[in-house]
């Protein structure tokens, strides 16, 4: 739901780190647990870069699934589709999340010469 | 982690190298991953790894060190829209109020004043927070706007500050405001399986507060199924059941504010 503003979040990353250069890719990694809409991230993605410098710059989504460790039975869970955060091995609720809380940018494919060399 | 590492679901890449390769050998990974479109015609990619809420949790810790300064307990208090959030907060406001302590609300409407309206009278200061950003109304509250709200409230003549976050479930999970207490008021009318269907928002939480039940009896709902649903996302979660209306289970509720001593 907060899809823009996190784009816009996304944008201020990006427009730090690109030092002058064009950017033609955003690596961004989205945990499950994000609950982010790909879909609606890249377009609004798109309508946060329209007329920047960041336009034409394609997000690449990489979508982390949900891991769990439990905190009885030490086993871990993967998560496939429905959020039930529950153990595999014991049933148990008390887990923590190993991963699938990411939201990060992680790299970007850039082009040109950065005002640093 | 490598330079370069990213999680395409192969995390065992290096392997197949190692048999294969006695002889020095570059592991650039950085050559193994993503497309390779753009390669040899002057693209470089460069690794960035910034969290996308670092600068909203960087204003998180900025308010909490100010609320706490001032001696300041702040609860940020989020539902899903007509939960009850605000008749709760009326009764805690003047139950705060006749135990002297004084409290200060940070109301996040998205368009009106309606709630702060219904806040008035009962002794607190309100900083109200139209959250329309000229796309529409924004989903949640985030640490920067709660910082634009705080200026509003003398937190030197405070004790406690509530935060009304926008009813919804989704968004505002996922923002720290700087609060130092997080609860939720869940209402029965909403079905026992809210917190398997919105399981970030029950795990996000302190307190979950059960509200609405004077209508258990026009009810289907078997409210212990919903507080097994609750601890099955968020064992730890204290569960208070209260009616904002009667005034039933309230002074759990209230006994739980009572101990939140202000922060050392």
């Amino acid at each position: 739901m907060h899809e823009l503003s996190l784009c816009r979040g996304i944008a201020d990353i990006v427009e730090r780190a690109r030092d002058g250069r064009r950017v033609t890719v955003v690596d961004v990694e989205v945990g499950h647990l994000r609950q982010v809409v790909p879909q609606t991230l890249e377009y609004c993605w798109g309508l946060v870069c329209q007329g920047t410098p960041l336009e034409g710059a394609r997000l690449r989504i990489d979508h982390i699934p949900v891991r769990l460790l439990c905190r009885d039975c030490g086993a871990h869970t993967d998560v496939a589709q429905a959020l039930v955060l529950v153990c595999e091995g014991c049933g148990g609720a008390r887990c923590d999340v190993v991963r699938g809380e990411e939201f990060m940018v992680t790299s970007m494919d850039v082009e040109g010469e950065g005002s640093h060399g | 982690m490598g330079r370069f590492h990213r999680h395409d679901g192969d995390h065992h890449h290096g392997h197949a190298h190692d048999h294969d390769h006695d002889h020095d050998h570059p592991h650039d990974h950085a050559h193994d991953v993503g497309d390779h479109s753009g390669y040899g015609t002057g693209t470089e990619r460069i690794e960035v790894l910034e969290r996308i809420f670092s600068e909203n949790d960087h204003a998180a810790a900025h308010n909490r060190e100010a609320l706490t300064a001032a001696g300041v307990v702040c609860i940020n208090m989020m539902s899903a829209p007509g939960a009850g959030k605000t008749a709760l907060l009326q009764r805690t406001l003047a139950h705060l109020r006749d135990a002297g302590r004084r409290a200060g609300v940070v109301e996040g409407d998205i368009e009106t004043s309606l709630d702060a309206d219904r806040l008035a009278g009962l002794g607190a200061q309100v900083a109200l927070l139209n959250t329309a950003n000229g796309f529409g109304g924004e989903c949640h509250l985030d640490a920067p706007m709660v910082a634009r709200a705080l200026t509003g409230l003398d937190l030197d003549a405070l004790d406690v500050v509530f935060i009304e976050n926008v009813g919804n479930l989704v968004c505002p999970a996922e923002f720290d405001t700087g609060a130092h207490h997080r609860v939720m008021v869940c209402s029965v009318t909403e079905g026992e399986d809210k917190p398997l269907k919105y399981p970030v928002m029950f795990r996000s939480v302190d307190v979950v507060i059960v509200n609405k039940v004077d209508l258990l009896a026009h009810l289907d709902l078997d409210i212990d199924e919903l507080e097994r649903n609750v601890r099955a996302v968020n064992p730890d979660a204290r569960i208070v059941r209260t009616s904002a209306r009667t005034g039933e289970g309230v002074d759990e509720w209230h006994a739980l504010v009572d101990g939140w001593a202000p922060p050392a």
